[in-house]
């Protein structure tokens, strides 16, 4: 993996805590968080729901201020939106009354791009992503995973030099989010953007990342467990699985995160043997 | 039930009203047909005074006059309606103070101003304008209120993301949404147009579909009533077809009832 220029960190949160509301109302998402993600490293954030993964990323992009701490985008502090972020949220996003093409096009608009030129990226975009036949279609006509991966261009049309995903393929069945894993892969690999992604799910983080990082139940949640993962590169979602040492991280992982889960849905599961 | 056999039901329907009408009002089946005729007129009649409506062009120059009152009263009542919209949605302080007022402003029946407004911009087309105005800028207005306020919050965080400023986020996500709620209530608006332009002829006009029906009434002339209201409706159903074939090109990207995903 090759560093950039002056090495520093392509994210870097030190002593980041959040909180919510004021007074007696008040809800301390997360504290005492110390991330770094590497130029071109692959960052995995798994943990139980509620446990303030979100809320690292939107403090990452800019879109919510730490309450105490600080977060570093390539070596200056953030305050305000990062431009140069890309952020695949895990809701929908796109604009309903733009077409797949439109909304692709947007993005690069914005910047300045005359309408041509984006309208000719945005296509070359969306036939990346296997959807040239799909780009005169509105949100509303298309998949949900087609929806994902118009999303997905619109983020990487700008060429974002940090990419934050927010558990961006939980709303698909099994089976497509396995594509659009390797889908992500394929597309990251070619540029190697650094990444922290927020997901649920084990299996996604270990396949997709280089770094699993493990956060604690909320409230004050904060990481309790860093694993690397040292699998091969290029990966293939499918076949990577198959691989003992997946097991290894999977189960490896698994111990530190079952408390936390268990810990999340508080007596709900106490009486059963899980 | 298929399209033609729906057709013929419907059509069916309405000549049964009319046979009805005619017999009631030509043999002395419900008592005096003289009377029935006074009161309810004939359906011949009507056809009659409506081919002479047209044949003479006297009423051409009255569904003009109630058009340009209904246009310029949507016009200028959404034009008022998106402008206070937009800033009291962007400036909720502002809307937290006018809020009683504006409340207080939409639950006045609209009629009583019909005569204030009849002493401020006289007898011709603007005080019936006005009447419209006062109709439609309140049904714009709650809408585009709502379209700024309900963007989804998602929707603006990722366009954000993608760099937009003030003025991008206004024209590709504000300006959008709010313009699809004013839409969804175009039919409902363009309706209260025409009733503001209507009722305001009605009240006191030299011209207009509201002043021929309200010049029949007064002449006990029950034809000339009917066939006033049945013009007045065809007009209706035409303005309300062609807003359809509008909203259909403006609203493409809207999911229709039944559209299903592929």
């Amino acid at each position: 993996m090759s560093a950039e220029a002056g090495g520093q960190a392509a994210i870097e949160l030190t002593g980041v805590a959040v909180s919510f509301g004021a007074g007696q109302q008040i809800y301390r998402a997360v504290a005492d968080v110390d991330l770094t993600v590497a130029p071109g490293e692959f960052v995995a954030i798994v943990g139980p729901t509620g446990c303030g993964k979100s809320t690292l990323l939107n403090v990452a992009a800019g879109l919510q201020a730490p309450s105490a701490g600080h977060a570093h985008v390539r070596g200056r502090a953030v305050s305000g939106i990062v431009a140069e972020a890309g952020y695949l949220f895990q809701a929908d996003a796109l604009m309903p009354w733009k077409t797949a093409l439109a909304n692709v096009a947007v993005a690069l608009e914005v910047k300045g791009a005359s309408k041509r030129e984006a309208e000719e990226r945005a296509l070359a975009w969306l036939a990346r992503v296997g959807l040239k036949t799909y780009v005169h279609r509105y949100p509303h006509q298309l998949s949900g995973g087609q929806k994902k991966r118009v999303a997905l261009a619109q983020v990487l049309i700008r060429d974002p030099a940090i990419l934050l995903m927010d558990e961006p393929f939980g709303p698909l069945d099994a089976q497509t989010r396995t594509l659009m894993g390797d889908l992500l892969l394929a597309l990251w690999q070619a540029d190697r953007k650094a990444v922290l992604f927020v997901t649920h799910d084990l299996d996604e983080a270990i396949a997709l990342s280089d770094r699993v990082v493990v956060m604690s139940a909320g409230p004050s949640s904060h990481i309790i467990a860093e694993h690397r993962i040292d699998l091969p590169r290029p990966r293939e979602i499918g076949d990577i699985r198959l691989d003992p040492r997946f097991h290894a991280f999977q189960s490896a992982i698994w111990r530190d995160l079952k408390a936390e889960v268990m810990r999340a849905y508080g007596d709900e599961f106490a009486g059963l043997k899980v | 039930m298929s399209r033609t056999r729906l057709l013929t039901w419907q059509i069916s329907l309405g000549l049964a009203m009319l046979l009805i009408w005619h017999a009631v009002s030509t043999w002395p089946i419900l008592g005096d047909v003289k009377q029935i005729k006074f009161f309810f007129s004939t359906p011949t009649d009507v056809i009659a005074r409506i081919w002479r409506f047209f044949a003479t062009g006297m009423i051409w120059k009255h569904l003009w006059i109630t058009l340009v009152e209904t246009l310029l009263a949507f016009c200028i009542g959404s034009l008022a309606g998106i402008v206070i919209g937009f800033w009291l949605a962007r400036q909720p302080r502002v809307a937290a103070v006018l809020d009683p007022y504006v409340k207080m402003a939409n639950a006045l029946p609209r009629v009583v101003l019909a005569p204030i407004f009849m002493l401020w911009f006289g007898l011709d087309i603007w005080s019936k304008v006005a009447l419209g105005v006062t109709l439609v800028f309140f049904i714009v207005f709650f809408n585009v209120y709502q379209g700024v306020k309900e963007v989804s919050p998602v929707i603006l965080s990722n366009a954000r993301m993608l760099g937009m400023n003030e003025r991008q986020l206004f024209r590709h996500v504000y300006w959008p949404s709010a313009l699809s709620w004013m839409f969804s209530s175009l039919h409902t608006s363009v309706g209260f147009a025409l009733v503001g332009a209507v009722v305001g002829e009605y009240l006191g006009s030299a011209a207009g579909l509201g002043y021929v029906i309200h010049e029949a009434e007064s002449t006990f002339d029950m034809t000339g009533v009917v066939a006033g209201m049945v013009v007045l409706s065809a007009f209706v159903i035409l303005i309300d077809w062609m807003v359809t074939l509008v909203e259909n090109r403006l609203l493409a990207w809207r999911p229709q009832a039944g559209d299903r995903t592929s």
